[in-house]
């Protein structure tokens, strides 16, 4: 490879981010269709917005009205061009944009996400490079033993556990709600209150545990792998610290899966907590979800999954932008 | 005769596996004089690159120094520490690995990687630190020198990475080079050049260093003095003229002629017969009997001694090879 000019470089990039930008809208088209005839499939949505006694006339006037009567190609096109207008639809049931109803509690989700998240990876990657590191020490064999624990258990059965000794038991922290929050730049948020921390500890634990396990072992595996190599040898002929070599030389090596996973985890955390949101009445956008269901709230639903989508996407675009910043062998194309 | 640097008393470095115990060095004792370029000769297995790993304690589980003393200006450094023979690594005593496509981070920049060298041994600020970068990086032949040290490995050449991984081992002063066949994984035409910079940069810096090598060829040109091993032992030692020209040992006389010869007029190489036994099922006896045109009976039965042959040659032999007139 040649050294590029800077100007070369800021050309590269800007071609980089375009199809980047071009693949993300092919995705989220692709995602439309399928959300699209998905929610055609899954019964009468007239039947969840009109009483109960209504008459043949008004079913069929309420279905005029939200456009029920058009065929699926022409209900599908006023549903994108709505999309690209950014009018998401009305959810039936509060009668209020459903692009609202889900950025309302999407900080919620968030935080929570966040606080696991960041839990999960700070326990997760030490460990993981000491294990790597020490494959065969009794502690390294305990900590990949914890982590199979960590993959297998259930989080709802974790959760339950959790509310009932902390909670329940030693009545030590709350076992639902967010507590007690505070408007920052126009989110209500729990993390800047002691009594929002409370609140958020447990569900966070819950969800962070599958993801500190998953870390932890591909970072182990990397670590493994990356101290077998020459350069680690070399750094250590140099005279470097056992610190310096594993979280210096080792570890930047080994990140790349790492990273990778992070990025999914993080997704998956973000648009499924929903189970975690249930068990610990966390007023989050997964529960919404589970609600909108139980409901038929089509206009929700549809937009949660392409909201979902989008930040699968997203995350995505970042992650392989952190690649280029971890190994310089990875460029932009 | 100048002072030793280093001598190296009965060193033993063995591997606990889990097929058998392996003695991949074995009792081996030689020195290395200020200044001067010892060849470490053998073929693969021999232990040539575990006295290297044993010297800067580099030896990981399941191997273990079992005995003997490595005294490096009169201090022993299998009895160091870990925090001071970190000193020692790099500071005093660097290495040069095999393989310059994987002895350098490929995430970091060349020049941080030398950088961390000197912050490790020296207290040079940062700018001092930087000019003496870019000086080691001419010095070993590398052209426009600041702009490379923003470079990746992987932006090199093979050749070029390893005058990058000699930078890197001479940029602290150290007194000991061990180069771990520096030019093995490199063309033969990139090989000389980086062996007449290797030779040109230590004696300018007045540093000795042990080449470890199974090229006799290598050897020859490099070397001051040569020690053969053969199945973690040091079958002979001795300056490199005699070693080459009149070589004691049965062994070292089949690796020279194993060395193929542009006027010779035979059509098939000649070789050393049989293969190197397995190190685990070692008896006692000369462990090259079997394979020796030489061999006794009394070769199986007891097992060598190194001992003077000549003035400036020993050999681990019950019938050492005479003085050959040329």
């Amino acid at each position: 490879m040649s050294f590029l000019s800077a100007t070369d470089g800021i050309t590269v990039l800007i071609g980089y981010l375009i199809k980047r930008l071009l693949q993300m809208a092919l995705v989220l088209f692709a995602v439309s269709v399928i959300v699209f005839l998905m929610m055609s499939f899954t019964g009468d949505p007239v039947f969840m917005v009109i009483p109960i006694d209504s008459t043949a006339a008004e079913i069929e006037q309420a279905r005029r009205l939200l456009g029920l009567d058009r065929s699926l190609l022409s209900q599908y096109w006023i549903f994108v061009t709505n999309l690209l207008q950014g009018d998401f639809g009305r959810s039936y049931v509060f009668r209020q944009p459903a692009m609202d109803l889900i950025l309302e509690r999407l900080p919620a989700t968030i935080e929570m996400v966040l606080v696991a998240i960041t839990l999960a990876t700070v326990i997760a990657v030490p460990l993981g490079v000491f294990a790597g590191a020490n494959p065969n020490r009794p502690i390294s064999r305990g900590i990949m033993a914890g982590s199979l624990l960590g993959i297998s258990l259930p989080g709802f059965w974790v959760g339950m556990m959790l509310i009932f000794f902390f909670s329940v038991r030693y009545q030590f922290l709350p076992s639902s709600g967010r507590g007690e929050t505070v408007q920052f730049l126009g989110l209500r948020l729990s993390i800047l209150t002691g009594d929002g921390w409370s609140h958020i500890i447990l569900p966070a634990v819950t969800l962070a545990l599958a993801t500190l396990a998953i870390i932890l072992r591909i970072t182990r595996a990397g670590m493994m792998e990356v101290m077998r190599q020459d350069y680690i040898r070399f750094a250590r002929a140099k005279g470097a610290s056992r610190w310096h070599i594993l979280f210096g030389h080792g570890l930047k090596n080994a990140l790349i899966p790492v990273v990778t996973i992070f990025g999914l985890q993080l997704g998956d955390l973000i648009a499924f907590a929903t189970i975690t949101e249930t068990i610990f009445a966390w007023p989050g956008t997964g529960k919404l979800l589970i609600d909108s269901i139980y409901r038929g709230d089509r206009p929700v639903i549809v937009v949660y999954l392409m909201l979902t989508a989008f930040i699968f996407v997203a995350i995505n675009f970042i992650v392989d932008i952190v690649y280029t910043m971890i190994d310089p062998r990875i460029a932009v194309k | 005769m100048s002072e030793t640097l280093l001598d190296i008393r009965g060193l033993k470095t063995h591997f606990h596996t889990f097929s058998g115990l392996v003695k991949a060095v074995d009792g081996v004792s030689f020195d290395v004089r200020k200044g001067e370029v010892v060849g470490l000769v053998g073929e693969s297995g021999g232990g040539k690159s575990v006295i290297g790993f044993s010297i800067l304690r580099l030896i990981e589980p399941p191997g273990r120094i079992e005995a003997g003393e490595i005294l490096f200006d009169g201090e022993d450094l299998t009895k160091k520490s870990e925090v001071e023979i970190r000193a020692v690594r790099g500071g005093e005593i660097a290495m040069v690995f095999q393989d310059p496509m994987t002895s350098l981070n490929p995430v970091y920049t060349i020049g941080r990687q030398m950088d961390e060298m000197l912050q490790l041994h020296t207290e040079l600020a940062e700018p001092a630190r930087r000019a003496r970068c870019i000086r080691m990086l001419e010095d070993v032949g590398i052209s426009e020198a600041e702009s490379r040290l923003n470079a990746y490995p992987h932006q090199f050449s093979g050749g070029m990475r390893q005058r990058v991984v000699i930078a890197i081992a001479l940029l602290a002063g150290s007194r000991l080079i061990i180069a771990d066949e520096p030019t093995t994984a490199l063309d033969v035409t990139v090989q000389s050049q980086i062996l007449k910079l290797m030779r040109r940069q230590i004696s300018e810096r007045g540093a000795a260093m042990i080449l470890v090598t199974h090229d006799l060829a290598v050897v020859s040109e490099m070397a001051d003095r040569i020690v053969v091993l053969y199945c973690g032992r040091v079958v002979e030692r001795g300056r490199t003229e005699d070693v080459i020209a009149h070589p004691a040992h049965p062994y070292t006389r089949g690796l020279l002629d194993s060395i193929p010869r542009i006027t010779d007029r035979q059509h098939r190489l000649r070789q050393i017969p049989g293969t190197v036994p397995d190190i685990r099922e070692l008896g006692s006896g000369c462990s090259f009997r079997e394979r020796c045109f030489r061999a006794q009976p009394l070769c199986a039965e007891k097992t060598p001694e190194l001992a003077p042959v000549r003035q400036t040659l020993d050999a681990a032999c019950h019938f050492p090879l005479e003085e050959t007139k040329a």
